[in-house]
């Protein structure tokens, strides 16, 4: 524990730490918030086109059952190093969890709504953004949820690749054999995970309430 | 208002759902489809909103071929209630009720004014309700907003499929004389879907009994009741709703009369009305015979006497076997209360009253539901 607080004493270090944090939130809300573009649209269409569904949903979850470590590896011939592998191993990471949510709950809201607006004469389109996302808006949310803190844990492996975060000063501790380091770098991602669940689980809550029937 | 013409509607895999239907509902009717579950009941009115469209035939709402029509916005021309509310969870009340004026894009302040007119249409108090969540309120409250929803951009038209078959029995009651008082008032056409046969009674002008696609028999409630068509109808009906209303004779309700001998004080005859709650009373003889009646408008013109100097022979009468409705008729068009029932020799063997013909009825009508069903 001293050990720890004599490291945190350095002034290169503490700076070198707020940088990666830095890095380690933007690397993550961009892995996220390309995903969230990419998957809840996605999803949309596989609700449509019902016979993809499986085949789509099978091979994204392929994706997700590859050593992360291996992945990162993969993109290196694809996209050399830096932040763009990083990124994009990340992205791939986080679209199964937020496309699985956002089929299944539009698919899962009632069929009675999706009768009772049809029925008051709303488009197609209409439908979507007044009746079904609205109600499908909690499980989708919750697909972020998961999606989020698993790539904020997962960010760290960027380091491997030269895409920066805490995982440089995790790095650092492996090299040096220094558990302080491997410490300084892995608590503020364990923090910064848990706020992130901690946060978008009050969204969700919040849109929940107002969904019961 | 709404007409078809030889519809009919094929499922795939050839099931027909709907066969060579014509129907036609006028402008401020009532209509009520009935009829066993898969008897096209539930297709027939989707049709009409085109949630269903038909495989054949031509269906007109306003004189115009809704097939012409852009189904969307045919949907916002007429109001749709379902049995399952709908409800939107994420809207107030507020929302859900201006839905469809917002669709056809009114500006806030016109679906304000429209919320709160509409609110206590149904029995729903604006202040309380407009910014609920509709998981607040109670499915009998849920309904009254379904309803007014319904008729936010004010339709002429209002399609209900078994709305108020998943309320308790009270609040079902409640809220069938609030849509009749409501389509009454705004001369609203109805297309109601029912399988409950005193709901359509109820409400219904007309009542469509339907069975595999095809209708067994249009009427008006009173017209189903006196002449089902054949034993279908009857049966579903309720064949003991109908069993003994036209083939009733006075026998059958007469009650026992209060009766006086004319040689009794005037006096006496009064005391006897109050004592037994009556507003006239029969004169007979020792041998029962009837020989008139005397009400207390007789008596005070008088005062003293007996009851012969007063009593009015001129009584009309029925035998206790003439049918009930031809005793209900003479009793019409006599502005008479009731009707002494006497044999061939002149006896007075029972009195038929407005109030006991009413129960008679209702019995014969109502009282027999928990055997027929």
């Amino acid at each position: 524990m001293n050990d720890l607080f004599a490291v945190l004493g350095d002034p290169a270090l503490q700076q070198n730490l707020l940088r990666q944090t830095g890095e380690h939130i933007t690397l993550s809300l961009a892995a996220v918030g390309l995903a969230i573009l990419a998957a809840v649209p996605l999803g949309i269409v596989l609700t449509r086109l019902e016979r993809f569904a499986e085949p789509v949903m099978a091979a994204v979850s392929v994706l997700q059952t590859l050593p992360s470590l291996a992945l990162l590896a993969f993109m290196i011939p694809l996209l050399g190093i830096g932040r763009t592998p990083a990124l994009v191993a990340l992205f791939l990471y986080a679209l199964l969890p937020i496309l699985r949510n956002t089929y299944t709950g539009l698919r899962e809201v009632p069929a009675n709504l999706r009768e009772a607006g049809r029925g008051m004469g709303m488009s197609n389109l209409q439908l979507l953004r007044m009746v079904e996302l609205p109600v499908a808006f909690p499980v989708i949310l919750t697909g972020i949820r998961t999606s989020a803190v698993m790539v904020i844990g997962w960010a760290t492996l960027a380091a491997f690749v030269g895409g920066g975060g805490l995982g440089d000063t995790i790095l650092t501790g492996f090299a040096m054999v220094s558990t302080p380091h491997i410490l300084a770098g892995g608590i503020p991602v364990t923090l910064l995970a848990l706020l992130t669940d901690f946060l978008l689980g009050r969204l969700e809550r919040a849109g929940t309430r107002q969904a019961r029937t | 208002m709404v007409r078809f013409e030889l519809v009919s509607k094929v499922y795939p895999g050839g099931q027909k759902a709907v066969d060579d239907l014509n129907l036609e509902a006028r402008k401020g009717e009532f209509v009520c489809l009935i009829g066993p579950s898969g008897c096209g009941k539930t297709t027939t009115m989707k049709m009409i909103n085109r949630l269903h469209e038909p495989t054949s035939g031509r269906i007109y709402v306003n004189g115009r071929d809704i097939m012409q029509m852009n189904p969307v916005t045919l949907r916002r021309q007429i109001g749709y209630v379902i049995q399952q509310i709908g409800l939107m969870p994420h809207m107030t009340i507020a929302e859900n009720v201006a839905l469809v004026p917002r669709l056809l894009g009114w500006d806030r302040a016109r679906q304000e004014k429209r919320v709160n007119e509409l609110l206590p249409l149904v029995g729903l108090d604006p202040a309380t309700y407009r910014d609920r969540y509709p998981s607040e309120l109670s499915g009998g409250q849920q309904q009254r907003v379904g309803i007014a929803r319904a008729m936010a951009a004010m339709p002429e038209l209002i399609l209900m499929d078994e709305p108020f078959s998943a309320l308790d029995p009270i609040t079902r009651e409640t809220l069938q004389d609030e849509m009749k008082r409501l389509q009454h008032k705004y001369k609203l056409t109805v297309v109601f879907v029912t399988h409950d046969m005193d709901e359509a009674l109820k409400l219904g002008d007309t009542i469509v009994v339907m069975r595999s696609g095809k209708i067994v028999q249009a009427a008006s409630p009173d017209e189903l009741l006196r002449n089902p068509k054949d034993d279908f109808v009857a049966q579903f009906v309720g064949r003991d709703r109908t069993r003994d209303v036209s083939l009733l004779k006075v026998a059958d309700v007469m009650i026992r009369p209060v009766t006086i001998g004319p040689e009794h004080g005037l006096a006496e005859a009064l005391v006897l009305m109050k004592k037994r709650r009556v507003s006239s009373l029969m004169v007979v003889d020792e041998d029962d015979r009837l020989l008139g009646f005397v009400t207390p408008r007789m008596i005070e013109k008088v005062r003293r006497g007996r009851v012969a100097d007063v009593m009015r022979p001129d009584i009309i009468t029925a035998s206790p076997e003439t049918p009930l409705q031809e005793a209900f008729e003479r009793m019409f068009l006599a502005h008479l209360d009731y009707l002494p029932a006497v044999d061939e020799e002149g006896r007075l063997v029972g009195l038929i009253t407005s109030t006991t013909m009413v129960d008679a009825l209702s019995q014969a009508l109502w009282s027999d539901e928990g055997e027929s069903e």
